[in-house]
């Protein structure tokens, strides 16, 4: 009996930590998904979410651009113009790089490989300076096709995802590629007709965190686009809250709510390859 | 097994290159996007690079400024206690949670995708301005605090309360840490917990005795992302506080930023970003050797 009711208390227990935690993450968006319906004047007068007078100047407002050149619309736009291309390269070269890594021996291969490993560590801090030296030099700083977020993608430079499809790769059965082999297939052939649909669901999660990641970059658009007509969303969100705070909250959240609706969405479609993906990378590793 | 020695084919030579072929691109890129930059911020940071002047002189007093400069401590003092407040929390939250989580708890999905969420959308920019409406002196959080009473310091304008939600920022973003914790928390055998518990060992021994051991490879793993992460956090004192008040969320990484993108001063950046990075790999090693006296790993395979 005791023991019973102490299970019991300790399950209750249990289901209200739950509870509070998932309060304390998602209140937050809540009460962002609110106030960006209530006029100024209510923002900072109560706790709750819900307004008492609705409206939607705030979105009104967020339509507002800055000098014609660049409003919320075009900043989104601008976004997805580096984030798809981004999203497809890496999936393509990361793919062919772990293929390599993953199913050939070849000279320096250990050595490449450690190389690999090492830049999967190696802190962005210091790559930022010199980077930045050579695409000015290069004249790639405010490029219209934003050349220097996009092109390191093509070259497999974003590493986790290289090490994270090498980890799935090596649970895909080597038998699969011998039998291609004796079919006839060429080592192309057989990264195409085996290993791309084997591997489906890995290079899924890392465009998914791809897409977020670039979706939510703010320090490579920064140092490398400078016209407010190319701003990114993330860029103009950062400009909109540096001119309007103090007096228009609904509209700076307005704002940032209209930049954040794509990756949610794509969130709630793909949560399951998510989780998977940030265990993919570091657990069976 | 053919090249026994001899010559091979340029035929041959191919075939058990073939490889090289697919990583080829990838090297290159290393190359031009990883190695040059980073050897070359090595030579920059011996040098008064600007990046409008060129350099001019030669030498080691980049260095001395960092090690000497005021203003540069602190920011490296600050980006230290910044590390060691956020990375402990947010694990330890993290493993926390997860723990709750691996019981056989209705509803484990849900839980897990609204955990999940901020560790999505945290790094946005849109995130960042709800952190500064919701810590506003008239914000939601010291109205809440003043329901029980209590006068909510004024987090912005505080320089300890600023660093503080500076970190908070990041703990709210335990998530990813908390689902690689829960995928290692199922991989625990649960005959271990049986034997233990006919041991009679109750709940919280269970969890240090056995449970914190078998996950000692993705405690490691997650205290070296975090770290290196958290050394390196730009956007959150960036949008939020501008590095201030008074400098007090001024972190490294701000002092790189304004250097070379404000100043142009990319050498004395380089240097600063050097020490960022010798720091770094030294607290990377010092948790490699220390793995041999806690980490534990299952001898299966390598």
């Amino acid at each position: 009996m005791t023991l019973e009711r102490k299970r019991q208390i300790a399950t209750v227990a249990k289901y209200v930590v739950l509870i509070l935690v998932g309060i304390l993450m998602i209140y937050p968006l809540v009460w962002m998904i609110g106030a960006s319906f209530k006029p100024n004047s209510e923002i900072f007068s109560s706790i709750g979410f819900i307004p008492k007078e609705p409206t939607v100047q705030g979105y009104k407002d967020a339509m507002n651009g800055y000098g014609g050149d660049i409003d919320i619309w075009k900043s989104m736009l601008n976004t997805y113009k580096i984030v798809i291309p981004k999203v497809i390269l890496t999936i393509v070269s990361c793919t062919v790089t772990a293929y390599g890594f993953a199913r050939f021996k070849f000279k320096g291969h250990d050595f490449l490989f450690a190389l690999l490993m090492a830049t999967l560590f190696l802190p962005n801090v210091v790559l930022n300076v010199p980077q930045f030296i050579m695409y000015n030099g290069w004249g790639w700083v405010d490029s219209p096709l934003y050349l220097p977020l996009i092109v390191p993608t093509l070259f497999a430079q974003d590493t986790y995802f290289v090490f994270m499809l090498i980890q799935f790769l090596r649970n895909i059965p080597r038998e699969l590629d011998e039998a291609a082999k004796i079919d006839g297939c060429t080592a192309l052939g057989t990264l195409w007709h085996v290993i791309v649909p084997c591997l489906k669901p890995a290079m899924t999660s890392a465009a998914l965190f791809q897409f977020m990641w670039s979706s939510n970059d703010f320090m490579g658009p920064l140092l490398y686009v400078s016209t407010p007509k190319r701003y990114p969303a993330a860029i103009f969100v950062k400009m909109s809250m540096d001119a309007d705070t103090g007096f228009s909250w609904n509209r700076i959240l307005a704002l940032s709510l209209i930049s954040i609706v794509p990756s949610l969405v794509v969130f709630f479609i793909a949560q399951d390859q998510f989780i998977d993906g940030v265990t993919a990378g570091s657990v069976k590793g | 097994m053919s090249n026994s020695g001899t010559t091979s084919s340029p035929n041959n030579f191919w075939k058990e290159n073939k490889g090289f072929v697919f990583i080829f691109p990838w090297l290159v890129g290393f190359l031009v996007f990883k190695g040059y930059p980073f050897l070359s911020s090595l030579i920059y940071s011996f040098s008064d690079y600007s990046l409008f002047e060129g350099i001019s002189k030669w030498g080691i007093f980049n260095y001395i400024e960092v090690f000497t400069n005021k203003k540069i401590q602190t920011g490296f003092i600050i980006t230290f206690k910044y590390a060691f407040m956020t990375v402990p929390l947010k694990l330890i939250f993290a493993l926390f949670v997860a723990y709750i989580l691996n019981f056989k708890i209705k509803g484990v999905k849900m839980f897990r995708t609204v955990y999940y969420i901020p560790s999505i959308l945290g790094s946005s920019v849109a995130i960042a301005v709800l952190w500064k409406a919701i810590f506003k002196d008239d914000g939601i959080i010291n109205m809440l605090l003043g329901f029980f009473g209590i006068a909510g310091p004024h987090w912005l304008s505080n320089k300890t309360a600023a660093l503080f939600i500076i970190c908070l920022l990041r703990v709210w973003q335990f998530g990813s840490t908390m689902v690689i914790f829960l995928a290692a928390l199922k991989g625990v055998s649960p005959d271990l917990y049986e034997a233990a518990s006919l041991d009679g060992a109750g709940k919280w021994r269970q969890f240090f005795t056995i449970t914190v051991p078998m996950i000692t490879p993705v405690i490691f793993y997650n205290l070296v992302t975090q770290l290196v992460q958290a050394f390196q956090e730009f956007n959150g004192p960036y949008i939020i506080t501008a590095g201030g008040p008074r400098g007090a969320t001024t972190l490294v990484s701000l002092l790189i930023y304004n250097n070379a993108f404000k100043k142009y001063a990319m050498g004395l950046a380089s240097s600063q970003a050097w020490v960022l990075f010798i720091i770094l790999m030294i607290f990377t090693a010092i948790l490699q050797y220390s793995q041999k006296h806690w980490v534990y790993y299952s001898d299966e395979e390598a």
